[in-house]
């Protein structure tokens, strides 16, 4: 192990893989702290410049850049009003209070070092439980994997905001969608229209692109508001008081940073929801709860911590199993798969190292975003003044021909913009993204679990259920489906008529 | 554009439909119970149950709002023509960017972006130029993505 540990330090403290990361940490910062442009968006434009790296500086960038932004995040919510990245929602009203109030830096410090250790305890998860859980997950057969695949989809529609039947519906169409091409059991073209471009499935790399980057841009294109007033000149000195903070806050600190980490860990559902579960959590504990939503810091600390502990949370069932925590690690799997670095147990058997790696590029990266993060807040003023017109046109250039390099044709460019104008309008109809993405990622993946159990059951279902982790997987996804109903049903007879 | 559920559940319905008519004649995998018809199948049964209860719920639901409702920017023309613009500059790379080029291509649409987002032509112009260049530098010469010269071709660089 020890000489794993060690090929694994030796990779992460390259000069390459260095330069990598800081450069990763400054285009985080940035793009997290640019409303409007999202730490899902960061890493869906990284994918085609991560091409051409070797796998390890590939994965250190996905890494430093979303750490980043979910915490520079916080910087437009608590300046301007505007949250940087959906995860910063939760506490942008409160963070915007304590500027009004003139207590920027300490919010601001909140988020930052907060974040870094909610991060650092997510890590800490990570480190002890993915291992473990590998190891328990090398005696699974296409049985259990067909039901933790099914529990992690139907976690992603019963957890994403919204009506879980439209989350159900979103889920539909992106399994669908990974049905196209010739990548199924039976290798038989479906739904490619004879043509060859789709023959070879629709891509998933350019769908995302749009899904996460186009449909931003048509957001902000079409976006009536006026633009945002900035209160606040200078801001610095933002660790002063943070200590004192840490030691008045400490449950909530702990409670945030593990609920994040569950939240995360759970397929479809990432930083954001990690965020607003946490405000609402620490609100409802608190001994002071009126003064929640008037500036004041507590919930800050709480959620700061859960959302950026959720990212390392949602890398346990992408590294072990291939299932993506959040609709990063979505992206993130897909990045492994192309550097040979499949997920799954096995990985942690034949290659440690680049496990070990990917644990220590965590800890850098949440230690790096102190120094980083200071210096982005004491130039955010100059960031938040950059023009948007200008930015988005050339992020949309970016946008098209990062998808144009996936494989050298226009075609995957008008699955880009397909996808964009869906996402946007399924959006706007209250459609949850999130399921579909993972419909497209596990698509593939539950349909081979599927055939292949079937294949060797001739047929019979009762298979399905006749191991002992399988009928347990199953018994848990069927309730995930029928707690909601059952609820009703048991809670009905105590409502007055 | 806020579309009443039920029209999103006849539409779903319909795609169920189709990919349902269009697996029935796939073969099974020799020997097998199974075949690559299953699971698309099944998925195309769940649209349309879903589909089926979005229309009960929008129907159920059609007093409480409007059938169709519009956002802001179709209202206003300034918007309307930045996405116009927005979503016809991909359909014109897609179609111009082999023979014209990436340059002279990347150079138009970034103009077009800029103008229909209020930019004045002279930065518009810069931003232009400087970006196109910049993108190029970085996949051509960077990243060897073969991005097309079209008719620059005899200058090539």
């Amino acid at each position: 192990m020890w000489t794993a540990v060690g090929q694994a330090f030796s990779m992460v403290f390259e000069p390459y893989t260095l330069m990598v990361m800081v450069f990763a940490s400054l285009y985080g910062l940035f793009v997290g702290s640019v409303p409007g442009l999202t730490a899902t968006m960061a890493t869906a434009l990284l994918v085609p410049v991560t091409f051409f790296m070797p796998p390890i500086p590939a994965v250190a960038a996905m890494v430093t850049a979303t750490a980043m932004a979910i915490f520079s995040g916080d910087i437009p919510g608590c300046l301007l009003r505007i949250p940087g990245t959906p995860a910063s929602a939760a506490y942008t009203d409160e963070a915007y209070a304590m500027t009004r109030k003139g207590q920027a830096e300490k919010a601001l410090g909140a988020g930052l070092v907060f974040s870094a250790v909610g991060g650092l305890f997510g890590t800490v998860v990570l480190i002890v439980a993915a291992p473990a859980l590998a190891d328990f997950a090398l005696n699974f057969s296409s049985f259990e994997y067909f039901w933790l695949v099914l529990l992690g989809l139907t976690c992603a529609v019963f957890i994403s905001t919204g009506s879980p039947i439209k989350g159900l519906m979103m889920l539909c169409l992106g399994l669908l969608v990974a049905c196209v091409g010739l990548g199924n059991p039976a290798g038989f073209p479906r739904f490619t229209f004879g043509n060859t471009e789709m023959s070879g499935g629709i891509g998933m790399i350019a769908m995302m692109i749009g899904m996460f980057a186009i449909s931003e841009i048509i957001r902000y294109v079409v976006d009536t508001s006026p633009p945002a007033e900035l209160v606040v000149e200078e801001v610095s000195g933002v660790l002063k008081g943070q200590w004192a903070l840490a030691k008045k806050y400490p449950k909530q600190i702990m409670r945030g940073s593990v609920l994040g980490t569950a939240v995360g860990a759970l397929p479809g559902a990432g930083a954001d929801i990690a965020a607003w579960m946490s405000y609402a959590v620490s609100k409802k504990f608190s001994k002071e709860p009126e003064k929640f939503g008037t500036g004041h810091v507590e919930g800050i600390v709480e959620s700061g911590s859960a959302n950026n502990s959720a990212l390392a949370g949602a890398w346990i069932p992408a590294l072990v199993f291939g299932i993506p925590g959040d609709s990063i690690t979505a992206i993130v799997i897909g990045v492994l798969y192309m550097k040979n670095m499949n997920p799954g147990p096995t990985l942690f058997t034949t290659n440690p190292q680049n496990i070990y790696a990917v644990f220590l590029l965590f800890i850098v990266a949440n230690l790096i975003m102190i120094p980083l993060g200071i210096l982005c807040i004491k130039v955010a003023k100059r960031i938040l003044r950059v023009p948007r017109e200008i930015l988005m046109p050339m992020i949309f250039l970016f946008c098209v021909v990062g998808t144009f390099a996936i494989n050298n044709s226009v075609f995957q460019v008008g699955v880009m913009l397909v996808a964009g104008i869906l996402a946007y309008v399924l959006e706007a109809n209250k459609f949850p993204v999130a399921p579909a993405i993972l419909g497209v990622v596990l698509g593939g993946m539950l349909e081979e679990n599927f055939i292949t159990s079937m294949i060797k059951s001739n047929g019979d279902l009762m298979a399905f259920v006749s191991r002992p982790i399988a009928l347990a997987l199953a018994i848990l996804t069927a309730l995930v489906w029928f707690a909601p109903l059952l609820l009703r049903v048991l809670r009905k007879p105590a409502v007055p008529a | 554009m806020k579309i009443n559920d039920a029209f999103w559940g006849v539409l779903l319905m319909a795609l169920g439909a189709a990919v349902l008519l269009a697996v029935r004649g796939y073969p099974n995998i020799p020997g097998q119970p199974v075949g690559p018809a299953l699971f698309p199948g099944l998925i195309a049964l769940g649209l349309c149950a879903g589909g089926a209860l979005l229309v009960w719920q929008g129907w159920r639901d059609r007093a409480h709002g409007p059938w169709l409702a519009w956002e802001d920017w179709v209202r206003s023309p300034k918007h309307a023509r930045a996405l116009a613009f927005l979503l016809g500059s991909v359909v014109f790379y897609i179609l111009v960017s082999d023979a014209l080029g990436f340059l002279i291509t990347a150079v138009l649409m970034l103009m077009a972006l800029f103008r229909s987002l209020q930019v004045a032509w002279g930065r518009s112009a810069f931003w232009a130029v400087v970006a196109t260049l910049v993108v190029h530098f970085a996949f051509y010469k960077l990243l060897r993505v073969p991005l097309p010269w079209g008719i620059l071709t005899p200058m090539a660089w």
